[in-house]
């Protein structure tokens, strides 16, 4: 899989991002969409890390801004109306934001790449697929025709196409979703990112085909050391294959932690919910907990926390006071005024506190 | 693919017939004799009116008139002649590179000026390109053909004396402002479609992965935008060439020039019934041809596209 | 689409309960024409080319209010004359007044416009929606038929056809441009209702045992006419752009009509000596073509959600 000038190559076009640091870590990040009808702000100071080989899952519902992250860390987001208010995001140290947009661009798909969650709308579908994949060689390592192709049949092969080299002329529109997916995941994988972002890869295929695809990430990730950013709402896609979590809600993260802590001792109650509205096959025949009301108006914040007007625990510092992103044990970190409490499991509703 | 195109031809022939038939019917149809009309003042005895009608076949009903006349042109490619006695296949080819060459002028200016218009407009978008290129687009798909090729005639031809305004005497020259006027409105849709389709296709999650790939902004535009854009227009620009054989015909009146359009439009006025059906006729057959050449690039572009 | 259909899936036909549901929906019918109307005054091509067209049709139906001359008054004795203060125009060969003469061309043209456009939306328009309604041999033999008229050049056709009469009035070239236009608006209203009718909203109706002609009455045609209301209007300034050509050709109008494309074709002989023979009636022309054409396209943008890729 690894040749050797493929290798060499890859190294020549990282080496003038070289630096020490984590290999990404975002800070404080803020963006927003500039709107006739005002200004949304899709993320309000953003932090996360994350270390090669490491997995980390972004969780949250619609309109959490998750999508967006993934986006600004690609730097493909749509600017405007998209516009980056403040942060950094530093790879191997270095700042994306601050980065040339040619030496940015450099980065794109070689270091840092990404998997889309429609691979049908996202492939172009006028172009055979393995032209789409040999173009990550032809273009980034300015490979010639032939041996870009070679390259890209044993990628497929990789991802478990079969008869690759047939397959290889084919339209996106003359494969299953699941094979149309393996080889967007060929693509982002080309040239052995140091980074792969997965924007819900596999909600839009069937139950079965879904664990298939994951396990095909998973084995990508430990053969090539990669760190791996898992955009999802799906709980059930995090628990296997995680090490770490995030869970966004409204542009910010609300807890991030190992993934058995937070199943185990959730330290924010929007994670509660979360977890409590999954069907569990231990709890058959009750009633699922959905979490009540609706996610805040993104051009119109609450003040205070922004669960507040949904949080059963809700108290009036909530709803004035934003609590920060602060830890309860070390790696398990909250934004919740009453982290310490919620993680120990001795929160109590109002109403409970009163009776 | 093969059984597509049979299916298209075999489709083909009754347009080919009935439309022939109408023309063929309007034009030996038409009131007047074109035997009188030929003789004009000069007096022309009985015996050689009757040789004239028996020659032209017409004294034969008119459905045989026409099985005679199309059955010379697809056995023989023999078009019949005028009642002067000259083949119409000797105008035809006469009239045809006039024709031929102002369609070709005509097709390159709205491929390149339309194409290089949309894009500019569409990759510029909401710039002082774009609004530029909307205005005059608008301008120039409003303006009925006669307008433009006065105006042009009038600016380029006799105030400031840059081109020829009639004829074909000075080669090449002689077609720039014909083949501007007869692709202006095209040139118009063109550019309009392009942009359209180009700001679509930019805006689309496949062109996003291109980025995401890392591929410079002229690539990504020109390799993944346009390839998609590029489509519909590419068949706007061969079912518009199809067409071109009627606009040839103002066009060429008003430049004076000695293509097939003017032919069959003098040939209408002097009845020369002959040559103005010999000339549909070849225009009928281009049009159906061009057509099936059209959807079958359609089938070439876009992959999608598979005709049973 | 998505708007317009929205409107009309409130009640679907046979609604067994019509509440306070049809309410609601007129209102949102009147909502969604004002959200039309509102748009198209923000689109300044449709403002500057309604108002000029508001003006064109004022000329045409009373040319004597904008003229004190008669354009039948032409003293030779004043022929050939530049423009001036008091032939704004200059006068033509024979002396009649060229401003008056200009006004008075509008009729005609205006007239071979309106009555042909018309005539195709609403020929046209029928017989889309039945080929598309019914679909099978009444489909394919509608579209057999537009690929024959589509096979013969319109101007062709026309020209043969009026070559060949010896009196032409207006009705002649309308009937000429009629017969070899309606098959692009065929083709559209096809295109739109079969848009409309896969819709699901269709189906419902169908589903619940509304007839075909309520169905093509409260859901069809409502929703797929837009855009081709939008291209009639754009068809009008190119029937208008037909019909002075065909004049200027020679086989339009007949003097004693007066027409721009009449005035075109003498004008045409004295390009060198006279150009403003040839550029005002050239400028009426140009200027009603662009008028129709553009409202026509501001209409369709505003008619017709799809077309608005901006």
């Amino acid at each position: 899989m690894t040749t050797a000038p493929q290798n060499t190559s890859a190294q020549h076009s990282r080496s003038d991002v070289a630096g020490n640091g984590p290999l990404l870590e975002v800070k404080d990040l803020h963006v927003e969409f500039r709107t006739k009808h005002g200004v949304a702000q899709a993320i309000n100071g953003l932090n996360f890390t994350l270390e090669a080989g490491e997995t980390l899952a972004i969780l949250g519902e619609s309109g959490s801004g998750k999508s967006v992250t993934a986006q600004t860390i690609m730097g493909i987001l749509d600017m405007p109306p998209g516009h980056i208010a403040g942060g950094e995001i530093r790879y191997r140290g270095q700042d994306l934001l601050a980065m040339k947009p040619e030496q940015r661009r450099r980065l794109r798909g070689v270091s840092i790449s990404m998997i889309f969650q429609d691979a049908l709308s996202s492939l172009n579908p006028v172009l055979p697929v393995g032209w789409q994949i040999a173009e990550m060689f032809r273009v980034h390592q300015k490979m010639r025709r032939r041996p870009a192709r070679q390259r890209a049949i044993e990628l497929m092969r990789r991802v478990g196409i079969p008869a690759a080299e047939r397959r290889v002329g084919d339209y996106p529109h003359q494969f299953s979703g699941g094979m149309r997916q393996r080889i967007m995941i060929a693509m982002a994988i080309a040239l052995n990112p140091d980074v792969l972002i997965a924007d819900e890869p596999t909600t839009a295929l069937d139950v079965t085909v879904q664990a298939q695809v994951m396990r095909l990430l998973k084995e990508l990730q430990t053969e090539n050391n990669m760190g791996l950013i898992l955009i999802t709402h799906d709980l059930g896609v995090v628990a296997d294959v995680a090490d770490k979590i995030a869970v966004m809600y409204a542009g910010r993260v609300m807890e991030a932690a190992d993934v058995y802590d937070i199943y185990a001792r959730p330290g924010h109650p929007y994670t509660q919910g979360l977890l409590e509205s999954l069907p569990r096959i231990d709890a058959a025949g009750e009633r699922l907990n959905a979490i009540p009301g609706l996610p805040p108006s993104l051009t119109d914040m609450p003040p205070g926390c922004p669960f507040s007007p949904r949080c059963p625990y809700a108290t009036d510092l909530c709803r004035s006071e934003l609590p920060g992103l602060l830890p309860i044990v070390a790696e398990h970190t909250s934004a919740c005024h009453f982290r310490d409490d919620m993680y120990r499991g001795r929160l109590q509703t109002p109403e409970e506190a009163q009776a | 693919m093969t059984g597509y195109i049979i299916r298209r031809l075999l489709q083909f022939i009754p347009v080919v017939i009935v439309a022939t038939l109408i023309v063929y019917a309007m034009v030996f149809l038409m009131p007047g004799d074109p035997i009188r009309a030929l003789s004009g003042d000069r007096p022309m005895s009985e015996q050689v009116q009757d040789r004239l009608r028996e020659q032209y076949n017409l004294n034969d009903p008119f459905l045989i008139q026409y099985g005679k006349y199309m059955w010379g042109v697809f056995t023989q490619g023999d078009f019949g002649t005028t009642f002067q006695g000259r083949p119409v296949l000797d105008i035809i080819q006469q009239g045809l590179p006039v024709t031929l060459t102002l369609a070709a002028v005509a097709f390159c200016f709205q491929a390149i000026i339309g194409a290089i218009a949309g894009i500019l407009a569409a990759v510029y978008k909401d710039s002082f390109i774009d609004r530029f290129v909307q205005v005059s687009l608008v301008v120039a798909v409003a303006l009925p053909t006669l307008a433009i090729a006065f105006l042009l005639q009038l600016t380029f031809g006799l105030n400031l004396g840059w081109f020829p305004i009639a004829g074909t005497r000075d080669g090449m020259v002689s077609y720039i402002l014909p083949g501007i006027v007869l692709a202006a409105v095209s040139t118009g849709i063109v550019a309009r479609m392009l942009r359209s389709e180009l700001i679509e296709a930019l805006q689309s999650d496949y062109v996003r992965t291109a980025t995401a790939k890392g591929m410079k902004r002229s690539r990504v535009v020109t390799r993944h935008g346009l390839r998609n854009s590029l489509i519909p227009v590419v068949t706007f620009l061969g079912a518009d060439l199809a067409t071109m054989m009627g606009g040839a015909i103002v066009v060429e009146s008003v430049f004076n020039m000695p293509g097939l359009g003017g032919q069959v439009f003098r040939s209408i006025q002097a009845q020369e019934n002959t040559i103005v059906v010999g000339i549909v006729t070849l225009m009928v057959l281009f049009y159906v041809v061009v057509n099936l050449l059209v959807d079958l690039l359609y089938a070439v572009l876009d992959p999608r596209i598979r005709y049973e | 689409m998505t708007e317009l259909n929205k409107a009309h899936t409130v009640v679907p036909a046979g609604d067994p309960a019509p509440s306070p549901a049809p309410k609601a929906s007129a209102q949102k019918d009147a909502s969604l024409w004002m959200d039309t109307w509102r748009s198209l005054l923000r689109n300044p091509w449709f403002v500057v080319s309604a108002t000029l067209l508001v003006m064109l049709i004022a000329v045409a139906l009373f040319p004597q209010l904008f003229t004190d001359h008669n354009p039948r008054d032409c003293p030779l004795s004043r022929s050939r004359q530049e423009p001036s203060a008091e032939h704004w125009f200059g006068t033509d060969i024979q002396g009649c007044d060229y401003y008056t003469r200009v006004i008075y061309g509008a009729g005609n043209s205006m007239a071979v416009g309106v009555i042909v456009t018309l005539s195709i939306l609403v020929l046209g328009s029928l017989l889309g929606l039945l080929a598309a309604y019914f679909g099978g041999w009444v489909d394919a033999v509608l579209m057999r038929l537009t690929d024959l008229i589509f096979a013969i050049p319109y101007m062709l056709g026309a020209l043969v056809f009026l070559a060949a009469r010896q009196e032409r009035s207006v009705w002649d070239v309308a009937f000429i441009l009629i017969v070899f236009t309606w098959p692009t608006m065929a083709r559209l209203m096809r295109g739109s209702v079969l848009a409309v009718i896969n819709n699901d909203y269709v189906t419902a109706a169908r589903a619940l045992g509304a007839g075909p002609l309520t169905i093509m009455r409260r859901h069809i045609i409502p929703n797929s006419l837009g855009p081709v209301v939008g291209y009639a209007a754009v068809y009008t300034g190119v029937i208008i752009g037909a019909e002075a050509t065909l004049t200027f050709l020679g086989v339009g109008l007949q003097l004693p009509a007066i027409s721009w494309g009449l005035q075109l074709n003498d004008a045409q002989s004295y390009l060198q000596q006279m150009p403003h023979l040839l550029t005002f009636p050239l400028i009426f022309v140009a200027l009603t073509v662009f008028a129709f054409t553009t409202m026509g396209e501001a209409l369709r943008d505003a008619l017709d959600p799809k077309s608005k890729k901006r």
